[in-house]
């Protein structure tokens, strides 16, 4: 029974597919991953349903919102801005 | 608004801009209520989280010598406060908890020769608006059970687009600690992304 089979590859290609995904795998590392791939079609559906949930994380806008900003905490945030500047001007 | 403009803000408040005061105030406002509420839990709790990093920023927006970094900078702020926070509350953090990579695999079925893994079709996700909505609530209960050490790591990486450096940053550890918790968050979110959408092509096949 080949590594294919047992899945030793599938693992150590499973280890390694967030770097894979990132571009941050060695240039000799990423060829071996996808010679792997190649014949693997298993592997290959998987870094696609992996890829898919990474961009849609990063596409993810949040529905909810803060409820608006208070006067009174406007007013708290703009006064520890003047501070800084003043306490700059200062120095 | 993409990181330039945050950076721009930033400059122009630092050279004591008022005008932009607002806008800086609004865009980081509900990107850290984001952040705290998946991480702490309570809307409440994110509102005061919010407030008081803004208040720390602005108290200490002098120190931020290079405006380019203005995000890594607040969410450290953000991190912090975030972490003070729930050491008082009954969100307490718990023990770290690991993720093991094993676990996270998909499941195989070996027969005629072959191997197969169970796997959901995931082709229409991006396609059909309604299941995107319902995927989005998934994918933010999926975070949220992430044991927090991969929760804020996703969130720094995935959400907020933060460099792998700038996350080590943050929350103070080593660049692969980093890589090695992104890598087992994700495959965590796509596994239970994975099982949403498997009841999904369920309902639908009924």
């Amino acid at each position: 029974m080949n590594a294919h089979e047992t899945g030793e590859h599938c693992k150590a290609v499973f280890a390694a597919l967030s770097e894979y995904l990132d571009l941050e795998l060695s240039p000799a590392s990423c060829a071996e991953l996808e010679i792997h791939l190649k014949g693997c079609p298993p592997c290959i559906e998987f870094v696609e349903s992996l890829r898919k949930s990474i961009d849609f994380c990063r596409g993810y806008s949040p529905g909810e919102l803060p409820k608006a900003l208070s006067a009174e905490a406007r007013h708290e945030l703009q006064e520890a801005y003047k501070k800084m500047l003043e306490a700059r001007e200062d120095q | 608004m993409d990181r330039q403009l945050e950076v721009e803000l930033a400059r122009r408040l630092l050279a004591g801009e008022a005008q932009a005061f607002d806008r800086f105030v609004e865009h980081f406002r509900a990107k850290i209520f984001h952040y705290s509420w998946l991480m702490c839990g309570q809307r409440e709790d994110a509102e005061e989280v919010a407030q008081e990093t803004l208040l720390k920023t602005f108290e200490s927006f002098h120190q931020l010598k290079q405006p380019e970094r203005v995000r890594p900078w607040v969410f450290r702020i953000a991190k912090n406060v975030c972490l003070t926070k729930r050491r008082r509350s009954i969100f307490a953090p718990s023990p770290a908890q690991e993720l093991s990579l094993d676990a996270l695999m998909p499941s195989k079925d070996h027969h005629n020769g072959g191997t197969k893994i169970e796997i959901a079709d995931w082709s229409h996700l991006p396609e059909d608006l309604v299941l995107k909505t319902e995927m989005k609530n998934e994918l933010q209960a999926a975070i949220r059970a992430l044991p927090e050490i991969y929760r804020s790591v996703i969130l720094l990486r995935d959400m907020e687009q933060l460099s792998t450096t700038e996350t080590a940053q943050i929350l103070d550890v080593a660049e692969d600690v980093v890589k090695t918790r992104l890598h087992r968050a994700r495959l965590a979110v796509r596994k239970q992304l994975d099982g949403r959408l498997r009841d999904a092509v369920k309902v639908v096949a009924i």
